[in-house]
């Protein structure tokens, strides 16, 4: 196992490098970031001047090589609009995201576990029907239109919950989080209904089409005529078979809410590192927006390298080991 | 598991713990955008400026309606041609209690430009500029020219404290360590992306601060931002969008309030090359440049329903524009009114310029720069088409846009017709005449913003004499000829002034600034 998770390692490295070449060179091609950084009164020495001190006059490939040289030495780059380090800045922002994209997916298990199951113990049921009417919705509503409406009915008229950032932090088990607090709750739960709705959804559906082809399976009769409990048929046996799907695609999807919940913490001025990116974007601050992908194609590996592990644990038949092994 | 666990027991234990704060004295400002730093001489920049004046003075301040007031300068005046005195007020405590002098000024002026990493330098300020120390309460500034200027460039450079300046880098200043200035609030905390916490300052020199606390708040998103005035959670907004000003006004929780800016929303046309390449004959085979007759320009300028755009695109939250600023700021005329809307003169004048059949145009404009930038470049578009001038539009990204209309086309301008926006940071017309219709002249440091690269020797004279003039009174008037003068050769089209909004709950007042700061001195119960 351990030389199945060196190589792998070792894959994702080049991964990492092409990637970094792609961001490098595709944000340089979208425009100049310039006339967004200075003062708009700026005279045409300022701006020469200005332009010089970003090393903006550099050629390209001398700006990647410094990037480069600076990369493997963990420096990923200065902002623009900040002036501080890249990574320093999106680290800063990370505790938000990661307690914003965890409740979310906690969400989807506690809510979406359930009712897959019942949606595929008895399909036939008006409930059941009733569930997989409400994925679709939850499917096809917009993130963006759905963030809205929750402020405008659990804000604005109901007054019950805050509509905008983050609530207070505390500090438990070296942990910095808004979790802890009472406040930080009432916080974070609309952004993260937000977040959450597309995938309880997406784990409902999932959870339904696996228990539909597990009650069929030779196992689960067998366990019913041996006498055991439903409650053990379907809390162990049914559950355990259907897992691995589910767990394959929420480590992706919690991958996707850490990278890309941009429009839900732009709609609920959430601190953290979605908003970062498309506030960088807009002002094409280069060295964040690529420190920012690099992290997260790290992330998307180590990621996938954890879900393959856990597979392993849930499916003695999985052996971590490369096919040609 | 392991974490998930200790989550919920810290949940638990949090729920018996926590208290909620007394709230009565906190104002909870909602921002449009962010401060790039707390270092006031890290980035020249609206938001920086607005938002940072709560810790920092300047020498000069400046009255919501612009007018130039006392800071931490008593009075200033000029010496001779070239310099001038600025007397401090006596007694001002840094924060952290020790006296502000004629060093900090100094120092401040000296640190502004050589802040490392700067996006937007303060070099622009403080060029050419030489302080000098007489006492503690005189400082000297000198320039190589006449400058008259002097106040007006001051009131936007910060005064930070020597002794917690000196060698301090941005980083310091984000951090809380260096962030020692002299106004009326003091800084406590800064996330960010999250928030920017200030508390009063007991022993501030002028009048005390109305709030214990300050909570800035950056909801770049419009509708959160009015969604988070209207459900309490913030007590002012900056910038409500004008598609939610009618119904904000029959709210009864909320107030709004309104100002005109120092903004300009305009359109240049390349007035340099011979051909244009986003004008096209109407068979679409290349034309001479129609931008370069003045005809043309006017023909432009009638076909614009200025009326039209402000109430129905903008909903009101704008005046229709007949110079760079509207003309309750210094240096504008008051004769000048907008063109009226006329689209059989402009057919006319059309055909005068031998344009009869019309040409084809495309007009660029940014995307979510201005307030209905891209309503307004399609309405416009339309009234254009309608006089002949078969027009088409495009929107960039403004990092996209601003670098090729700038600089697109091998360092000189791209496009042929552009919708943009200007505001005069010294608050007077010149910082307008100079950047957008001065020539295009790196050394002399004229026509900066020129992106039309309108020429014209006489008006370059005339802005250059009148920049010379110290006398207030004449110097305003020889600012209005040259507007004048500009206009009437229709050097650019101007289309209106926006107007800033802000949302109050009700019971808060504010009067509304032209800088389009919102600052919480000014906000009373």
């Amino acid at each position: 196992m351990t030389a199945y998770i060196l190589r792998r390692l070792m894959q994702s490295g080049f991964v990492v490098l092409a990637m970094s070449l792609i961001v490098f060179f595709g944000v340089h091609v979208v425009g100049d970031p310039i006339y967004m950084l200075v003062n708009p009164q700026a005279d045409q020495a300022e701006i020469e001047a200005a332009i010089k001190a970003l090393g903006l006059d550099q050629p390209l490939w001398q700006q990647y090589g410094q990037f480069i040289w600076g990369a493997l030495k963990g420096d990923l780059g200065r902002s623009f609009v900040f002036g501080e380090s890249a990574l320093k800045i999106i680290l800063q922002r990370m505790p938000a995201t990661v307690e914003l994209a965890l409740t979310a997916i906690i969400m989807a298990v506690v809510l979406g576990i359930p009712l897959g199951l019942y949606a595929g113990l008895k399909p036939k049921s008006f409930a059941s029907k009733s569930i997989m009417a409400g994925s679709i919705v939850g499917f096809s509503l917009p993130t963006f239109w759905v963030g809205l409406m929750l402020i405008m009915v659990f804000a604005v008229i109901l007054g019950w919950l805050p509509s905008t950032g983050r609530g207070a932090t505390a500090t438990y088990f070296g942990i910095t989080s808004s979790l802890f607090t009472l406040d930080g709750l009432k916080h974070i739960t609309l952004p993260a209904l937000n977040l959450a709705l597309l995938k309880v959804s997406l784990v409902t559906r999932l959870t339904r089409a696996g228990t539909l082809e597990a009650v069929h399976q030779d196992y689960m009769r067998f366990a019913s005529d041996k006498g055991l409990s439903p409650r053990r048929i379907v809390g162990v046996h049914l559950l355990k078979n259907i897992l691995i799907p589910v767990v394959t695609v929420l480590g992706l999807e919690f991958g996707n809410l850490v990278a890309f919940s941009v429009v839900t913490e732009t709609i609920f001025a959430w601190p953290g590192m979605g908003k970062l990116l498309i506030g960088s974007i807009q002002s094409l601050d280069r060295p964040v927006i690529v420190a920012y992908l690099i992290l997260i194609v790290l992330m998307f590996v180590v990621i996938n390298l954890i879900v393959d592990v856990i597979y392993s644990l849930l499916d003695p038949r999985v052996r971590l080991k490369d096919k040609t092994a | 598991m392991r974490f998930k666990m200790s989550a919920v027991l810290g949940f638990a234990v949090t729920l018996g713990l926590v208290s909620f704060e007394a709230r009565a004295q906190e104002l909870k400002i909602g921002l449009m955008a962010e401060p790039s730093s707390i270092d006031p001489h890290f980035h020249l920049l609206t938001p920086n400026m607005s938002t940072l004046s709560h810790v920092y003075e300047r020498l000069v301040h400046v009255a919501p309606d612009g007018a130039l007031l006392p800071g931490l300068a008593e009075s200033w005046k000029t010496i001779n041609d070239t310099t001038w005195e600025f007397k401090l007020k006596a007694g001002v405590k840094w924060h952290d209690g020790k006296p502000f002098t004629a060093d900090d000024v100094v120092f401040s002026i000296l640190r502004a430009p050589n802040v490392p990493n700067s996006p937007a330098s303060f070099a622009s300020v403080v060029k050419g500029k030489t302080p000098t120390k007489i006492d503690d309460v005189t400082v000297h500034i000198t320039t190589a020219q006449a400058f008259p200027l002097m106040a007006e460039t001051m009131a936007s450079l910060m005064i930070v404290s020597k002794a917690a300046g000196e060698g301090a880098k941005t980083e310091d200043y984000n951090s809380g360590k260096a962030a020692i200035g002299t106004g009326p609030y003091k800084f406590a905390e800064y996330v960010p992306g999250d928030k920017i916490v200030l508390t009063r300052n007991d022993a501030y020199h002028g009048k005390k601060a109305l709030w214990d606390k300050l909570t800035f708040k950056p909801i770049k998103a419009a509708p959160a931002r009015v969604a988070a005035l209207l459900a309490g959670d913030v007590d002012v907004v900056e910038d409500v969008p004008t598609t939610d000003i009618e119904k904000l006004k029959k709210d009864g929780k909320v107030d709004l309030v309104q100002t005109v800016s120092r903004r300009l929303i305009y359109f240049h046309m390349d007035q340099s090359r011979d051909e244009t390449p986003f004008v096209k004959g109407k068979d679409g085979a290349a034309i001479k440049n129609p931008f370069k007759d003045a005809r043309v320009r006017m023909a432009m300028s009638k076909a614009i329903n200025r009326e039209a755009i402000v109430s129905r695109v903008m909903e009101g939250a704008a005046i229709p524009a007949s110079q760079l600023m509207a003309d309750q700021f210094p240096g504008t005329s008051k004769t000048l009114k907008p063109v009226a809307y006329d689209p059989e003169g402009a057919k006319k004048l059309l055909a005068e310029a031998g344009f009869p059949a019309g040409f084809k145009l495309t007009l660029h404009g940014p995307n979510g720069r201005y307030t209905n930038d891209v309503k307004i470049a399609e309405a416009v578009a339309q009234m254009l088409t309608r006089i002949g001038v078969e027009t088409a539009v495009e929107t960039l990204p403004p990092a996209t846009f601003f670098s090729r209309a700038s600089a697109g086309a091998a360092g000189n301008p791209e496009f042929s017709f552009i919708l943009v926006g200007w505001s005069s940071d010294t608050g007077e017309v010149s910082g307008s005449l100079k950047p957008l219709l001065g020539s295009f002249n790196k050394d002399k440091g004229t026509g900066a913003a020129n992106r039309a690269r309108y020429s014209n020797p006489a008006l370059d004279q005339m802005i250059a004499s009148a920049e010379m003039i110290i006398d207030p009174k004449a110097r305003n008037e020889a600012l209005a000829k040259a507007s004048e003068f500009a206009m009437q050769d229709t050097a650019l089209l101007p289309s209106h002034y926006p107007v800033s909004t802000w949302g109050l709950k009700k019971g808060l007042k504010y009067p509304g600034r032209v800088d389009e700061y919102t600052n919480a001195s000014d906000i009373t119960r």
